[in-house]
């Protein structure tokens, strides 16, 4: 069928911030949704609140809302833009469950909007667990037996029904939240009440057990002549019951016959049809009983998801912008197969390789939180390999992580890890983010196939490709003969494995190598397995005969991507290396991307001139570059992964384009770093550097508490406390980090009370213009990456401004920096210090990107390709309205754990509001953050001595809005005798009913409490849990108290109005 | 141990043996399917063909006995990336190498499959000598290009039956076609009459799941033959090599035109397409895999199919006031399947039955069932 010529404007939903189990796998899909509608001729109207995706680039879509994701956000879009449809599977559970709402609302009714992709109907019976029970014994299909629940009186006898364990479920969430599995009553009620919670709905499902299942996903897409295709199957790694997202997963799947196989197809196909599902991509999930192949259905997600860009990538076939054609009424056979070009998206994939994901966790950012895997999802990023074996694909895999491994063992890391037998059996018995390395363990220490499946209940195939991994180490020990060296490679071993195994040095391995004439070659994935043509050049590394290079004598530059998501290192850098190619593009240089995250837009066949598949380790690094030979390296983009690679790529005569290698170092050595800003005559909080307890005392003595203290060898703020006496920094230094002469640690004075300023800059070498200066709204001492900030700054004088800018001139000019350049200050009033410098791509730059209408990202790549800035015609931009970001925390995923903020960086995405004020800018990040400030109720205080003068200013504020203002026993006096009404509450050890007993029973709408610098109390941090598990807004230090209340006065005087970026920088475009 | 694979076209490469000693002298192909290996590997109409796979794990999930697509192995050679000497299902039962050893087929591993199929893609199907015996590659190269090859050896004689026999549920008694008509039971809703030119079990499965009796015919079984069992219809199957030399198959169907329903699968389909005046000619390289789109015309949908073949009706000979052209491939727009605008007969060139393969196609077995209701 031809396309539908009744709709002309179509609206995309996007996902909104990046969580755990929601990434920038949105971002990818709702990229070639955009993309691929914007072809066919249709206006794209796109809502998402995350600054940092491409999607929201202007260019994307004609009307850009960087707005929150809430119904009533996006009913006012509708109302203003008037689409004909909206399409509302390419964004996420955020995107689906925004369109069921709007749907509820009775929106797209009033303005006759299509929903596109699924229906209301569609979503709610794949997504309603009881409406999904009942579709699957319509066509046949076993689930698990199951007892639907809606309040807790009910959970006794669904309990008693079922047997336990019992698995709980929630409707309408993603990732599991909410979830988990109970084996007894007590376990059981706190799971329901949590779980109760996060529902959408408040219906919960009790489940039967099947953990210790084979798992399985099918991808799958249907149009709308009903032909259906399965673009990919994944077996799991990991047995039912660690959530898809958590496990190792493997495509295709690997231990089903073509029986068994047909038969979860056959079965994925009728539940399409019974589902609804008209047009697009789906996913099903199964479980099959090893023992005989019982198979059971567990859900179904009736839109694309990060299983589908794992399949898009895993496979070359693009889901979700065959999704959005569909959509739009194309059938499969309409639309022509981008990489074979001769023939069309109805067919299925075929792949001759093997795919292996692994996830990426960050339990040790989370103290007291278990590292435990469990149903629901707590990864915040994963890692894709391809090779011609499992073995090959699994160790470049994990090397992948970037987590400092370099295949399954032999890297001289195995011991720091070892266990007892004893402590490894349980280990294997509770999945953990550590376990692939302790199977590793359980190989070499003996333990049988067999024995290990029992405890762990992953398939004995996968143990014996292991297996074969860990005798192969064996025999490499015996010597790097021909045939052994061939192996080791042929399965996944790097070349620093090998030098490690046989005592000799990576270098001489790979002389060694290449003088034996093992060299990788390069594959293409062609989603046909090489029966059609391919154009597409999608490759990865493998060791076999062929070679599929076609190397062209054009101009060709090669950027280094960010590797998989983590706290601190996420989209923000994979936009940054999406614009270098884009950029590259413009001015007729071939674009070359080395990167191994799945989810990402980089990622996409369609980004750059050409795609490797790769970990982002030297040796995989620089095998590409010997077979490329790119003109330059770009390495500023990716985060800390590909910086770190700048110095050793430099040695070996790899040309870095833009800041020399030697500034990094400069920015990053202490001592070097310090005699820099001596010479710049700029200030630096007072310091020192401490090998032992004796010394670092000596220091916080000298320069006084409370002292900042980080190890030197970690990045992102990783184990960075806030210290507040000698006792406090005894700890740290024998606990926290273990100090000694290679690993010392970092003090320096805490400054208090700080601003904290956030500079984005661009430097041709000459010239250097400042992209913008971020003020944050929380003072120093909370990381950059957790502060809200605003752009422009909200409290700066306009001489401090000047300061900031030439400081950053100064320092740019200093550092040689070409490209872009992160400079964080602090102002102690009257003093600028600088925290420190990053010659690279920040964070922020997307959503300063966002908030000046400049791509500055790709103004730095034309920079380092030697376009000055003057001759890009650049200017600095002083925008007309206010852009304010706010982070986002995974803090619900991780119970037990408090929610303060602190040196440490901890969230995991951000948003942006955009408004002409501050007020009301920040009132939009907020929403789209996901604290729903509320506009009348109660509001609670809580705060530490010095800040009582502050919260009295708040307190009346928020009076005069009509809240009724509660207060713990110390702050109420302070408020009374400030002469505001106040009702006093006690804290949870101060008797009933308290302040919690308050929460629960819905008197609170707004928690402000800041914490007394040291130790937290207990009393408090309950408090602040129960906020975050009754969804009531917080506020955790008076800088964000204060512009919390600016919002809500916003919010309350004037009405929320949505406009498109396109309208703020009409200009840019 | 060492084993070597000349082509024709003077290419050599290099593996390993996990089967022990061998050689084979066969035509070479490329399998796409990512599942399934031991249905291919008993798949009669691999005649005189080694099969390279694709995917490059093969042996994962071991061989089982309901699996078998015929009685014995029928590729010459098997070659995989990464054979898998362990295997983990609950239905497997024998590892592939011991199977492999079992019916005495060379199985070799190391090879870069995805090199070998490029060659075949872009130079077309070739002859090829594997062997254990690693003799001088030149020596290897000729012998290969001396092989006569699918074109002029007819392979059906090889893998058809000897007897005619019963299906019941697997290969049954064998039956004397001179007692005509009595042999029925005449317990089930149908009389089915199947050509064996290479038949897969999967077949007989299916005609056995749509009511069908069936009696298993050699492929030389004569029309009179036939007729004299007075079937409900009759159906004729897939199998190995070129259809023009299976001259005796062409010339009984020309008998059995119109007399009653006729479905015809892969082979079968081909020398139905001669029967009717049309002529086959030899693809490049085959479409031998479980991904291949198929529309029919007569309702649009497009099925995704298990295929293996190496020729093709060609379109254009056939008359189309006569025949109506029922399924393209939407990959190269070759002919998948015509029916017989007056008679009732109709054919795919695919594999409705898979196995291994997607069940798309299956309701082909049900038309074959309506049709012989309709001509009762
Ligand atoms: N009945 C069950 N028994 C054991 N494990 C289960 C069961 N149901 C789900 N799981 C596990 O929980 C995970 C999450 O469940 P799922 O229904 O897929 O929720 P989500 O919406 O979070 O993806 C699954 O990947 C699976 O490992
Ligand atoms: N001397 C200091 N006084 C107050 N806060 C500081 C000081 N040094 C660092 N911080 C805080 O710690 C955060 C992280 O430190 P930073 O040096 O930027 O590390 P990272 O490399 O993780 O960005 C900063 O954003 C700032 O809020
Ligand atoms: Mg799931
Ligand atoms: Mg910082």
């Amino acid at each position: 069928m031809p396309k539908r010529e009744d709709i002309k404007k179509i609206l995309i939903i996007g996902s909104g911030p990046i969580i755990i189990s929601q990434a920038c796998e949105f971002d990818y899909s709702g990229v070639q949704a955009c993309k691929a509608l914007r072809e066919e001729g249709y206006e794209i109207v796109l809502v998402n609140s995350n600054p940092a995706t491409i999607m929201t680039d202007p260019e994307m879509a004609h009307r850009t809302y960087i707005e929150p994701i809430t119904p009533q956000v996006v009913a006012k879009i509708i109302e203003q833009e008037r689409p004909q449809a909206c399409l509302p599977t390419l964004g996420g559970q955020t995107a689906l469950n925004t369109a069921v709402a709007l749907d509820e609302m009775g929106v797209f009714e009033k303005f006759q909007v299509e929903l596109i992709g699924a229906r209301p109907e569609v979503i709610k019976k794949a997504e309603d667990r009881d409406l999904f029970r009942k579709a699957m014994a319509n066509c046949g299909l076993r689930v698990p037996r199951s007892v639907i629940i809606t309040q807790l009186s009910e959970v006794e006898a669904a309990a008693a029904e079922i047997g336990f364990p019992i698995i709980v479920r929630p409707a309408f969430t993603l990732g599991g939240t909410g979830g988990g599995v109970s084996y007894n009553l007590d376990d059981l009620r706190a799971q329901c009440e949590a779980g109760l919670k996060a529902s959408m709905t408040s219906q919960l499902m009790l489940e039967e057990s099947v953990m210790g299942w084979k798992e399985y996903e099918l991808e799958v897409m249907r149009d709308l002549n009903d032909n259906v295709v399965i673009i990919c199957s994944i077996e799991n790694f990991d047995a039912m019951g660690v959530h898809t997202g958590d496990s190792i997963t493997v495509a295709p799947a690997q231990t089903l016959t073509d029986r068994e196989y047909q038969l979860m197809r056959d079965a994925s196909l009728a539940i399409m049809r019974e589902i609804g599902v008209e047009t697009g991509g789906s996913n099903v999930q199964f479980a099959i009983n090893p023992k005989n192949g019982e198979m059971v259905v567990i859900e179904m997600n009736p839109r694309v998801s990060r299983s589908s860009a794992l399949a898009s990538k895993a496979t070359g076939f693009p889901i979700a912008k065959i999704a959005a054609k569909l959509a739009v009424g194309y059938s499969l056979d309409e639309i022509p197969n981008d990489i074979t070009q001769e023939t069309y998206a109805s067919f299925e994939p075929t792949i001759d390789y093997c795919v292996v994901k692994i996830p990426r966790w960050t339990f040790e950012k989370f103290p007291g939180a278990k590292d435990e895997l469990t149903t629901s999802m707590r990864s915040v990023g994963e890692a894709m390999s391809i090779g011609r074996t499992f073995k090959e694909a699994f160790q470049k895999g994990l090397r992948s992580l970037e987590t400092g491994r370099f295949g399954l063992g032999g890297d001289g890391k195995e011991k720091a890890e070892a266990l007892s037998l004893e402590e490894l059996k349980t280990a294997l018995a509770t999945p953990n983010s550590q376990r692939g390395f302790q199977l590793g363990q359980a190989l070499r220490m003996g333990l049988t196939i067999q024995e290990i499946h029992d405890l762990t209940w992953i398939d004995p195939w996968f143990l014996f490709q292991m297996k074969q991994i860990i005798d192969l180490e064996e025999e490499i020990k015996g010597g790097l003969t021909p045939e052994v060296f061939r192996k080791a490679k042929e399965w996944g071993f790097s070349d620093l494995q090998l030098a490690h195994l046989t005592g000799s040095t990576p270098d001489r391995i790979r002389s060694q190598r290449l003088e034996a004439g093992i060299r990788p070659v390069y594959k293409l994935v062609d989603t046909c397995a090489a029966e059609f043509e391919a154009y597409t050049p999608y490759y990865y590394s493998t060791y076999d005969e062929e070679d599929e290079v076609r190397a062209t004598d054009k101009r060709k530059v090669m950027i280094l991507g960010g590797g998989p998501n983590r706290i601190g290192q996420g989209i923000e850098f994979d936009y940054c290396c999406c614009h270098a190619s884009f950029a590259l593009s413009e001015i007729g240089v071939e674009s070359i991307m080395v990167n191994s995250n799945p989810e990402t837009v980089s990622t996409d066949y369609d980004t750059s001139d050409r795609l490797y598949f790769e970990p982002l380790t030297y040796e995989d690094v620089l095998n590409i570059i010997e077979a490329e030979k790119p003109e330059g390296v770009i390495v500023q983009f990716g985060g800390q992964t590909p910086l770190n690679l700048s110095v050793p790529l430099d040695r070996v005569g790899v040309p870095i384009l833009g800041t020399p290698p030697d500034a990094i170092d400069r920015a990053e050595d202490r001592e070097r770093f310090q005699k820099l800003l001596h010479k710049l005559d700029l200030k630096q909080p007072p310091n020192g550097i401490a090998v032992n307890t004796a010394e670092a005392l000596e220091i916080a003595d000298r320069i006084g508490y409370p002292v900042v203290v980080r190890p030197s060898y970690v990045l992102g703020g990783r184990a960075m406390e806030i210290v507040y006496d000698d006792k406090d920094l005894d700890r740290y230094m024998s606990e926290a980090v273990q100090a000694s002469p290679e690993h010392p640690v970092l003090i320096d004075k805490y400054l208090k009370n700080a601003i904290e300023i956030d500079v984005d800059a661009v430097a041709d070498g000459r010239d250097c213009l400042i992209a913008g200066i971020m003020e944050h709204i929380e003072e120093a001492g909370v990381h950059s990456g957790d502060s809200a900030c605003s752009l422009p700054p909200i409290s700066l004088s306009p001489e401090l401004i000047v300061e900031i800018k030439e400081s950053t001139r100064a320092l740019a000019k200093e550092l040689g920096v070409v490209g872009l350049m992160n400079v964080q200050y602090a102002f102690q009033a009257p003093t600028l210090f600088v925290l420190e410098v990053n010659p690279r791509a920040s964070r922020t730059v997307p959503f300063v990107s966002k908030a000046t209408g400049t791509p500055w990202a790709k103004v730095a790549t034309k920079a380092m390709m030697g376009l000055s800035l003057k001759e890009q015609g650049v200017k600095e931009v002083t925008p007309g309205h206010v852009s304010v970001k706010e982070a986002v925390f995974p803090f619900a995923r991780f119970p037990g754990v408090d929610v303060l903020l602190g040196p440490e960086m901890k969230s995991t995405g951000e948003v942006m509001g955009i408004d002409a004020d501050f007020g009301m800018a920040f009132a939009k990040s907020q929403l789209g953050a996901g604290q729903y400030l509320p506009s009348s109720g109660g509001v609670v205080l809580s705060v530490k001595d010095e800040d009582k003068p502050g919260a009295v200013d708040l307190a009346r504020r928020l009076s005069a809005l009509g809240f009724e203002i509660f207060a713990t026993s110390a702050t109420a006096d302070a408020l009374r005798g400030a002469g505001v009404k106040v009702t006093k509450v006690p804290k949870i050890s101060e008797g009933r009913p308290h302040i919690v007993d308050r929460m629960i029973n819905k008197k609170i709408d707004l928690v402000i409490n800041t914490p007394s610098g040291k130790q937290a109390s207990m009393d408090a941090r309950d408090m602040r849990r129960a906020a975050l598990r009754l969804s009531i807004p917080y506020v955790t230090t008076l800088a964000a108290a204060r512009a919390t209340v600016a919002a809500m006065e916003a919010l309350c005087y004037r009405e929320l109005k949505v406009k498109p970026i396109q309208d703020h920088h009409p200009e840019s475009i | 141990m060492k084993a070597v694979l000349a082509l024709e076209d003077g290419t050599i490469f290099e593996g390993r043996s996990f089967t022990g000693e061998g050689e084979a002298l066969a035509e070479v192909c490329f399998n796409t399917s990512m599942t399934g290996y031991q249905e291919i590997l008993t798949d009669p109409s691999y005649k005189l063909q080694m099969v390279a796979m694709t995917y490059p794990l093969i042996g994962n999930y071991g061989t089982c006995p309901e699996d078998m697509e015929s009685g014995r192995v029928h590729v010459e050679a098997f070659i995989v990336k990464e054979y898998q000497p362990y295997f983990s299902n609950w239905r497997g039962r024998a590892s592939l190498v011991d199977f492999l050893k079992q019916y005495g087929v060379l199985g070799v591993e190391g090879i870069d499959t995805r090199r070998l199929t490029r060659k075949l893609r872009i130079y077309g199907a070739m002859k090829g000598l594997i062997s254990t015996r690693c003799e001088d590659p030149e020596a290897m190269v000729q012998k290969a290009r001396e092989w006569p090859g699918l074109d002029e050896i007819d392979c059906v004689p090889m893998v058809t039956c000897g007897q005619a026999y019963r299906w019941e549920g697997g290969p049954g008694q064998e039956v004397d076609l001179a007692q005509g008509d009595a042999l029925w039971q005449k317990k089930s809703q149908f009389k089915v009459a199947a050509f064996d030119y290479g038949i897969k079990y999967n077949i007989l499965r299916h005609l056995e799941r749509i009511g069908a009796e069936v009696i298993v015919l050699p492929a030389k079984a004569t029309a009179e033959e036939v007729l004299r069992l007075n079937p409900d219809g009759i159906f004729l199957s897939n199998g190995p090599g070129d259809p023009s030399l299976v001259t005796y198959g062409v010339e009984t169907i020309k008998d059995l035109i119109g007399q009653k329903p006729i479905f015809g699968i892969c082979l079968g389909h081909q020398l139905l397409g001669k029967a009717l005046g049309g002529t086959t000619y030899k693809l490049k390289f085959g479409h031998r895999g479980g991904n291949q789109p198929v529309k029919d015309l007569t309702t649009g949908r497009v099925e995704i199919t298990a295929q293996n073949h190496g020729y093709c009706v060609d379109l254009e000979t056939l008359d189309q006031d006569a025949v109506e052209l029922t399924h393209v491939n939407l990959n190269d727009n070759t002919l998948e399947g015509f029916r017989h605008r007056s008679l009732p007969l109709f054919c795919v060139q695919y594999h409705p039955e898979n196995s291994p393969g997607p069940h798309d196609a299956t309701y082909l077995f049900d038309r074959f069932a309506e049709l012989m209701t309709r001509e009762r």
